[in-house]
This record gives C-alpha cells, structure tokens and sequence, in this order.
C-alpha cells in the first residue's frame, strides 16, 4: 500500500534515497551529497590558499627580508593564485550550483548525478596531484598564467610546469562536467509549471555562468594540452626559433581567463539578487533587466581578453578597440548594481547577518569594478600592469564580487542544510576583521604598485617607499586571516548548537524554503505547481502541500527516483526523468583518468594509455546502463498527469547533454583552428615544409567521413521507421566507413605529414589530424556500441537515444573532420 | 656621428608636436581637452608629496608618465565621489528616517544604469586614451633609437653604428625622444622606466619599440616588470640621460669602459 500522511511519504522516500554510508559512500550520487563535498573541498583549498597568502605577506612585510627564497616565493605565490582559482573559486561554484539547483527549480536530483559525481572525483585527484607536488617541493613555479616560454621545458625543466598543466585539465574535466549539468538541468529538469520567466534569478545567472563556462574552458584546455604536448614531446607551438609564438600562448590563456572572471562574479551577483529582495522584504526591482544584462555581460566578456596584453605590443587600433569594449563591461553591471539598489529601496531592508556581509560586497566590488575602469584604459595600463596596482584590483574584484557573496550566501543557505542558525555574535566579528582587514591589506596595495612596486618579487630594497605600505598590508592580512579563522569556527558552532528552527527563518519566497529542515535526502516529497516566480509567497501553505503529497511524482510507488522534465520555455510537464541509483562507475573512471594523468606526469608514457583504457570501460559500462530493454507504460505523475519515461522520448536530456559537450568541444577545437591561422599570421617563416598530402588520401578521408555520417543518419531513420533489418545495416556501414577513415588518416598521419618536431606548421597540423583521428576512433566505437545495443534490445523506435547520439557523433566528425582537412589543404603548399 | 645628431634635430620637433597631443586624439577628431591641464596642480599638490621614489609613477620624470599620473589623479578622485555616492544610495534604505520609495523602473535603469556609466566612460576614453600618446613610436619621424635586449636575468643595450653594449645601464640624450627596440634572447621580460613612461613587454622573436622622453638629464631606475623566473626580483638597470651637447663623448668612453674587460 502506498503511504498518504507526510510522515509516510517520507519514509518511502527516504529509503530509497538515503546516502549511503561507510565504504559505499564513493558510490554516492546524489546532488545534495556531491554539492556538499565539492563545498567543504573547495573551502579546505580556500584555507591552503589563505596559508599561502599568509606566507606571501610574510616575506614582503619587511625589505630584504631571508625569510622566503625566490624558489620557494615563486612556488608559493604561483600556488596561491592556482589554488584559489582553480581549486577553490570554480569549484565552489560548481559545488553551490549543484547543491542548490534542484532545491530552488523543484527538481529532486540534477539531469545527471552520476556526471557530477565523476567531476567531483576528477577534481579531488586532479587537486590532490597538484597538492602532493607542493608538499614534495615540485610545484608549479611559472605563476598562475604560465606565460611561455616561461613554461617551457627549456626554461621550467623540472616536472613543476607539468604539474600544473596536467593537474589543472584534470579538474577542468570537472568544470566543463558541470558546465552540461548545469544547462541541462536548468533548461530541462524542472518542476511543473516554472516557466522560464517564472525562473528564480539565480537559476538564470548559473545557466549563464555555465553556458560561459562551456565556451571559455576549453581554450584553456587547449593551451594546456599543446604546451603539455610541446614539454613531452617537444611539438614546438610556442618556440618562436621554431615557427611558434609566444603570445598564441596568452591568447589562449585569457580567451579563458577574462570570462573566468565573470564566471565566478556571476554566481555570486546571483546570491546578491536573490538575499536582498528577501532582506528587503520586497520583490526584485528589474527582473528581466538583469536577465538580459547577464546575457549581455556573458556575450561581452568574451570580446576583451586583449586588455590583459595591453603592454605585448599589440597594435594600437586594436588597442583602443580593447579599451573601449572593457569598459563598456561595466554597463551591464551597473545594471544590476542599481536595480540592487531599487530594490533596497523599495523595501525595508534590516541589517541582518547575510545583509551584513553584502554591504561588505558592495563597498569592495564597487571600488573593484572602478580600477578595473581605470585599468581599462590603455596608457593608465601600461603604468599600472603587472604592479601590485593589479594585484589590489583582483583582490578587490574576486574578494568583493565573490567571497563576501559566497560568505553572505553560506550565511543564508546553511540553515537549509543544518537546520540551525547562526550564533549572532561571532559572526558579526567575523565580519568586521574580516572587512576591516581586508581593506588594510589591499586599499594601500594600489599605492604600493602605483610607487612601482611589480607583483611576483619575492624581495625589495629599502629606500623606494614601498616599505611602510608593505607592513600595513601584511598587518591587514593577518587581521583578515583572523576574521576567516573566526569565520571557520562561527560555522562549526552554528552546525553543532545552533538554533533549532522550523521552516523558512528568513521568509524566503523561492522553493528551497518549501521543504522541512535540513533538507530531505529527496528534496520534495511531491513535485508542486508553480504559478508564479515567488512560489512561497502566493501559497503560504505550499511546504505543508507538498510534504502532503499534493504535488507531482508524490512518494516513490514504483520504488523509483523520479522526477520531472520540463518543456524548456514553458514549463510544461513533459516526461518523467528516472534517475540512477547510487553506483561506483565514476569513481572508478575517475581513478582510471587518475592513473593516466599521473602516468604522464611521471613520463611513463607506456603506462598511461592503460588509465585511458580503464577510464573507456567504465565510460562503456556506464552508457550500456541508461535505457531499458523493453517500452515503458506511461507513468502516472499524479493530479491526472500521465507522462512518458525520459528514456522513451526524442527530447531524452542525454541528447541534450550531448549536443553542449559537442558545443565545448567546438570551441576546443574552434580555438586549435585559431592556433593555425594565428601562427600562420604572426609568426616568421610561415610554413617552412609543406604537408603535401595526395589528393587521393584526403578525398579519400573527406567521402569516409561524410558516408559514416550518412549512413548513422540512415540507420537513425530506419530505426524510427521500425525497419530494423535496415538500421542494422546502415549502422555496420557507419562502422566500415569511420574504420576505413581511421586508416587513412593515419596514413596521412604517418605517411604525408612533416615530423611535428621540426616546426611550428607540422605541430599544429597534426594536431589537428591528432583531433580529427581521436573523433573518428570514437566514432567507431559509437557505432558498434549502438550495434552492440540494437542487438541486446535496447534500441526500438521509441527507445532510440543510441541511434540519434551516433547520429549527432558521426555528424560532428564528419563536419570538424572535413572543415580542418579544408583548412589545412587551403592554406599554401598543403595539398601536393 | 653627424647622422645621429640629424636625426635627432628633426626628431625633437616631431616630438613636441606629438607631447602636446597629436595621433589619436587628431585621428579621431577629438582635438584636446583642457580639463587635464586644469586639475593637475589642483590635485598633485597634496598628493605628491607622499609619492616620491626611485621607481614611482606619481614622481613623473617625463611627459608620457606625467600625463598619464594626472590621469590618474583624476581618475581617483571621480572613483571616489562615485564610490560615495553608490554607498549613500546602498546605505540609505537601512537608516531608520528611510520610507519605501517605489523607484520609476525605466527612468532609473535607463539613466542610472546605462546613461550615466556610458557618459562617464565615454569621456573618460575621449580624454584618457591620448595621454599615452607620446610613448607609441612614430611611423614617420626617424628618431634616436637604441636597443634593448633582455634575457635572463639582464639588460644589454645595444646603440646606432656600433656594435658595442652596455650591461644594465642605458645611456640616452636628454631632452629629446628616443625610441628603444625591445626584444628578449629567451622568456617574456617588461620594460619599465616608471618615472618616464609606460611599459611594454619585451618577447622573444619580436621587437617592440617604445619612446622615451627625458627632458631633464638624470638617472631613472628601470626594472623587468614581467615576471621571468628566479632573479626577476632583482632584474633592474638605469637609465642615464646626458645633456645633449656631452652624449656622444660620453657614450663613446662608457662604451671603451665596458669593452674593456
Ligand atoms: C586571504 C586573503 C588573501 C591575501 C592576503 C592575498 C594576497 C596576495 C598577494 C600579496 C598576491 C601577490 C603575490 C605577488 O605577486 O608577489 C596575491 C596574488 C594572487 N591572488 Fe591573492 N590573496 C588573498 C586571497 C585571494 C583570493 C580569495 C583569490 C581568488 C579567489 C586570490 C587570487 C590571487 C591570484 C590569482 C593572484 C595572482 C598570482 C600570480 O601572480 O600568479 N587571492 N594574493
Ligand atoms: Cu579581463
Ligand atoms: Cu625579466
């Protein structure tokens, strides 16, 4: 019998969705649980990180100083920019991402918890490498943006660049994972009725943040691979004796690294427009004007990399082009800024502890937002770059646009997870060290620089008046530091004896305050009908309503975990997602990549293919689980609804998931094709040989492709036809066609191609060939996977999520394929 | 000898013209603003006195960093008054004399939001961005030119017609523009004498030019301002500027000095 009263429902839900303890908890997937762990990770780094900075203050507080030499301070400060971007600032965003965003779209776990959980994995080991390097003394020593040739194996001999190369794509892994759940999740996994326009903002700013995040890592992941490739194998990208050039290098890194900056600020902002309409005890002042500034703030973002180059020599057109364009950032910011402000005014805001906290942000970001206009400015730059001016402005940015947000939200949203509220006092003296050291250690800071002291020293003589500046900001970093340690000790009294509450202590309106207390294992008992964008505040009563059961999906009668799908735009209920049990398999895959990255950096390039091996076989395993062997009945989601499985319909959200990772992987290899036509532009004695490849091999290659593409197509509508017969045969085509492909690209490989150690042109040439080979190999592994499935019945024309991924697959090979082949041969003396 | 002191005759007159504003602002019409000239003795008073040092951008030596510190002076203050007024307008709602005001929507975000900033900005671009003018070296113009050679972890400076170096000390002409040819032999190095100029970056397989203006004979500390590895900190050298008339002499006997061994 299925159970009626809340206490009962949650019995039921509970049972099957507990996280599992002891051993069994690295199968654990679920979102509450791998949020939670990217949360706590993420401040453990925060703390190394703060250790870090702490030593930096150390050194510089006094001239001449023997505490810290130049290798250790190099390591050190390197490490500490690292740590807090890569090992703390994104993943806790990813982390607060993925803890949240079920709980505020009405959703019971994200489209894929076992692709957060794999990128929670991938981050720790990824992380954890980097630390063990630091604590053996091997650390990444090239600072934080690794300029080559720096970094190169001529100059930075050692295995400390490798490290940070190899560890850092490792946890980017993990990034763009997130990045697919986020989208996904947002666009899809939602609950019944919550149109876009009824989204709660911060569900907009991390499908924003994310959708970036798509876009900006893989550059980054590009660079990595190509200089890791030029370290190992000596493919001279960015030796300039060689036809390579340095500044491909910076392109790179900051096509990354200026929209970095807006993807850890724009989760932040997010946290800000959602506590001060709740602390203002109002509604958000210019709902669809902040949506459309993030949107604008995202598209802008990725059009000013250049003005971290101000100062390499860049044309001076395109410098003013640069300077205008990051200023003009500041608009959509502003933007938020004052409907902020609107807001406040429209309510009655109380100086509670979250609030707190944000006028801590708003005193820090605004000055922040104001030197980087004034850095904007080109000739201003070109006095201020790479001087501690900078390194106060960054300071200024990402602690006031992001840690005095994520505290302030730590502060709003802890209480859901512990169920206890703060401890007032302590708190508020956090706060104030905190503040107040803050702006001791980093206001002086600008003065320093602009007295012209550069960043990255690890020493200065007296006499040039950097002296007393430098001792109060050392003085202010120890303060701050105190502040966080108190920080530190308010949240673990809050966890242990705070104040018991029942629902809602901060009247929120979204549906995260909807449910009990800490925060159910499921989340929602029943999934409810949202009719507005404060669902909370146009039914008081829904919190009991759907612990009740009076939503979607209440309970688990069919002993599965469900929950809904959603049409994007709308919000119509459009299927039931059934999502997986606990399961070991991206534990395992991440620990198989783990054993390839560590092969690699340890130069045992023997050993390496094998992690790849276990990580494939885990990937294999982990598809050949999604779907089922026969056609679903219609679930029945309760208040009439009747709705298909996930599985059993064309707008699957794996289907989804796919086409945004080919999207990231587009922007990979957009940025590898980038890498060719700058070279070719740019760098001396462009091409020095010739690929010469035959025409036939590269018709050959192109008509391969194109037929494997066509025949996945064919099988795809075949099988929707029902004519199974046919898909198979189509399919065994696609197979033929991309195996026959493999072979002759590596022909051209072998056979055509000039040895990509002697020039820029041949590295960068077969390493487009490298892509195309690596997407046909996966082609035909695609392919004979879904013949494999077709054959063990899981494929029917309902079921049909294999057949359109190959589909998809093929289609992506073939046209990346073709499009970098085209290149290759059109640019002068590729074709013989 | 004699074409150098040519040169540099037809060069000082390019450079006066280019000093008092010319490329840009000329290009895009924009003439020039007298608002600089205004507010520099107002601010700089007060604040200079604090600012002096070997290495500092606010003691300007030269005309690129004396505008450009100007820019700056007056860019802080406008960042203040911002500043302030942003954290009145936060700070307002939470005092206790602080009624709920619906604030118009449009009328705020329109003005507030996207007029004011882009007015600011707008201005700031028009008047700020030409004040670096006289670092770009001309396209026209020949001008005394030296070069600079960095690599790990020292300067060498190279001069017209010979083929002597000098090692961390570079000897230039005072009052009149030199342009300096910077390139590295290994990593990414930055030049930077703060007290004259701004700085550019010195990359391996390219050369980057900047011009210098000394109008007072003196030495200017310079450093490595891109980080280059584990002596950057201590990666400095000098620059000498010489009255016109003793130059030559003097480069030809610091020149002997530092061939000999
Ligand atoms: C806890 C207080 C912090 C202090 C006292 C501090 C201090 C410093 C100092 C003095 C430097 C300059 C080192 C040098 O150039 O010689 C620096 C660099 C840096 N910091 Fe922090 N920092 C703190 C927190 C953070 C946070 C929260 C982040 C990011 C979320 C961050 C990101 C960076 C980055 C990216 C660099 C540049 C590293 C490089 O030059 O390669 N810092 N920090
Ligand atoms: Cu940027
Ligand atoms: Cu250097």
């Amino acid at each position: 019998m299925t159970p009626t009263t809340p206490v009962g429902l949650h019995r039921a839900l509970d049972a099957i969705w507990r996280a599992p303890r002891g051993i069994a908890a690295l199968s654990a997937v679920n979102h509450s649980v791998v949020g939670r762990r990217f949360i706590i990770t993420a401040f453990i780094y925060f703390a190394i990180g703060g250790v870090l900075a702490m030593l930096i203050r150390a050194q510089l507080a006094r001239p001449e100083n023997p505490f810290l030499g130049a290798d250790a301070y190099n390591q050190i400060f390197t490490m500490h920019g690292t740590v807090m971007m890569f090992l703390f600032a994104i993943p806790l965003i990813e982390g607060v991402a993925l803890y949240l965003l079920p709980k505020i779209l009405g959703a019971r776990d994200l489209a894929y918890p076992r692709l957060s959980a794999f990128g929670y994995w991938c981050y720790l080991f990824g992380g954890t490498i980097i630390l063990v390097a630091m604590v053996m003394g091997v650390a990444p020593d090239s600072g934080w943006f690794m300029y080559t040739p720096l970094a190169s194996s001529t100059y930075t001999p050692g295995i400390n660049a490798d490290v940070w190369l190899l560890g850092i794509t490792f946890v980017e892994i993990s990034a763009v994972c997130a990045a697919v759940e986020i989208v996904v999740t947002v666009l899809k996994v939602r609950t019944a009725g919550m149109a876009l326009s009824r989204m709660p903002l911060m569900a907009w700013y991390l499908l924003v943040t994310a959708a970036m995040m798509l876009i900006a890592f893989p550059p980054l992941i590009l660079g990595s691979v190509l200089l890791e490739m030029e370290r190992a194998f000596n493919w001279p990208f960015f030796d300039p004796e060689r036809g390579g050039a340095p500044l491909l290098w910076q392109h790179l890194f900051w096509l990354f690294g200026h929209p970095e900056v807006y993807i850890i600020f724009l989760p932040a902002a997010g946290a800000v427009s959602t506590l001060i309409p709740v602390f203002a005890r109002t509604r958000i002042v210019g709902y669809a004007w902040i949506v459309a500034a993030i949107i604008a703030l995202a598209f802008l973002s990725f059009g000013l990399w250049v003005h971290h180059m101000f100062a390499t020599g860049i044309p001076h057109l395109s410098l003013a082009f640069f300077s205008a364009a990051s200023m003009l950032v500041a608009v959509p910011t502003a933007v938020q800024v004052f409907a902020w402000i609107a807001t406040l005014m429209r309510g009655r805001p109380q100086m509670s502890l979250p609030m707190l906290y944000l006028m801590g942000f708003f005193s820090v970001f605004i000055l922040g937002g104001l030197t980087g206009v004034m850095l904007a400015l080109v000739p201003f730059n070109w006095q201020a770059h790479d001087t501690h001016f900078v390194v106060a402005h960054l300071h200024y940015v990402l602690i006031g646009g992001f840690v005095f947000p994520m505290l302030a939200a730590t502060y709003y949203w802890l209480p859901l997870m512990t169920g206890r509220l703060p401890v007032f006092s302590v708190s508020k003296a956090a706060f104030w060290l905190i503040f107040l050291g803050f702006h001791g250690t980093f206001l002086i800071m600008h003065f320093t620089g602009l007295m012209g002291m550069p960043r990255r020293i690890f020493t200065y003589e007296s006499g040039l008046g950097w002296d007393l500046p430098n001792l109060i900001s050392s003085i202010g970093g120890f303060v701050m530091a105190a502040g966080f340690a108190l920080f530190v000790i308010d949240i673990v009294l809050q966890t242990r004896f705070g104040r018991r509450f029942r629902r809602n202590p901060w009247g929120g309106t979204g549906l995260d305050w909807a449910m009990p207390t800490p925060a159910p294992s499921y989340n929602f008992a029943s999934l409810p009908l949202v009719t507005g964008r404060d669902p909370l505040e146009d039914n008081v009563r829904l919190g009991a309503d759907i612990a009740a059961g009076k939503g979607y999906l209440a309970g688990a009668p069919r002993g599965e975990m469900e929950t809904l799908c959603v049409d994007m735009a709308t919000g119509e209920p459009e299927h039931v997602l059934l999502l997986p049990k606990n399961d070991y398999t991206p534990f395992w895959m991440a620990a198989g990549l783990a054993v390839f990255f560590t092969a690699f950096l340890l130069s045992a390039y023997w050993v390496a293919p094998l992690g790849l091996v276990i990580a494939t076989a885990f990937g294999w395993r982990w598809l050949w689980s999604l779907g089922a062997k026969s056609d679903p009945a219609l679930i029945d989601a309760g208040q009439g609804l009747r709705l298909p499985v996930h599985f059993a319909v064309p707008s699957v959200p794996t289907l989804l998931g796919l086409k945004y990772f080919l999207a990231a992987n587009a922007a990979f290899y957009g940025s590898l094709l980038f890498g060719f036509l700058f070279l070719w532009t740019t760098a001396a004695g462009w091409p020095p040989q010739f690929l010469n490849a035959s025409p036939v091999l590269i018709a050959g290659i192109a008509i391969s492709l194109a037929a494997a593409a066509i025949f996945a197509t064919l099988a795809r509508r075949s099988n929707s036809r029902e004519a199974n017969g046919a898909r198979m045969i189509w399919l065994a085509g696609s197979l033929a066609a991309s195996l026959a492909g493999l072979g002759l690209l590596m022909g051209l490989a072998i056979m055509d191609a000039p040895p990509p150690d002697t020039h820029a042109y041949a590295a960068i040439t077969m390493a487009i060939i490298g892509y195309v080979i690596l997407h046909t190999l996966l082609g035909v592994m695609f392919a004979a996977y879904t013949l494999a499935r077709c054959r063990a019945g899981f494929v029917s024309s309902l079921r049909s999520t294999d057949m359109r991924g190959t589909a998809i697959w093929q289609l992506y090979t073939a046209i990346t394929g073709i499009g970098g082949l085209a290149l290759i041969i059109l640019a002068p003396g590729g074709l013989a | 000898m004699d074409g150098v002191a040519g040169q540099r005759n037809a060069a000082v007159k390019v450079v006066i013209s280019r000093v008092s504003g010319g490329g840009i602002v000329e290009y895009l019409g924009l003439g020039r603003v007298g608002l600089r000239h205004l507010a520099l003795p107002l601010l700089l008073a007060p604040a200079l006195a604090g600012c002096e040092g070997a290495l500092s951008a606010l003691d300007p030596a030269g005309p690129a960093a004396q505008s450009i510190a100007g820019v700056w002076w007056v860019m802080l203050t406008g960042s203040l008054v911002i500043l302030a007024a942003m954290m009145g307008l936060v700070l307002w709602p939470f005092f206790k004399r602080h009624r709920p005001v619906e604030v118009p929507e449009k009328l705020w975000l329109w003005v507030g939001a996207l007029g004011f900033p882009l007015i600011v900005l707008a201005a700031l671009l028009a008047w700020g961005l030409p004040s670096g003018q006289s670092m770009l070296a001309d396209r026209d113009g020949q001008v005394y030119t030296v070069e600079a050679q960095a690599a790990q972890w020292e300067w060498t400076f190279g001069y017209p017609d010979t083929e002597e170096v000098t090692q961390g000390v570079l000897h230039i002409p005072a009052g009149e523009p030199v342009d300096i040819a910077i390139t590295s032999a290994d990593v990414i190095h930055g030049f930077w004498v703060p007290r004259l100029a701004g700085k550019i970056d010195a990359i391996p397989g390219t050369t980057n030019t900047l011009r210098i203006f000394a109008p007072e004979p003196g030495i200017y500390e310079g450093m490595c301002a891109e980080f280059c590895g584990l002596e950057h900190a201590t990666m400095r050298f000098s620059v000498v500027a010489h009255p016109q008339d003793e130059y030559e002499n003097v480069l030809t006997a610091e020149l002997n000095a530092e061939a000999r061994p």
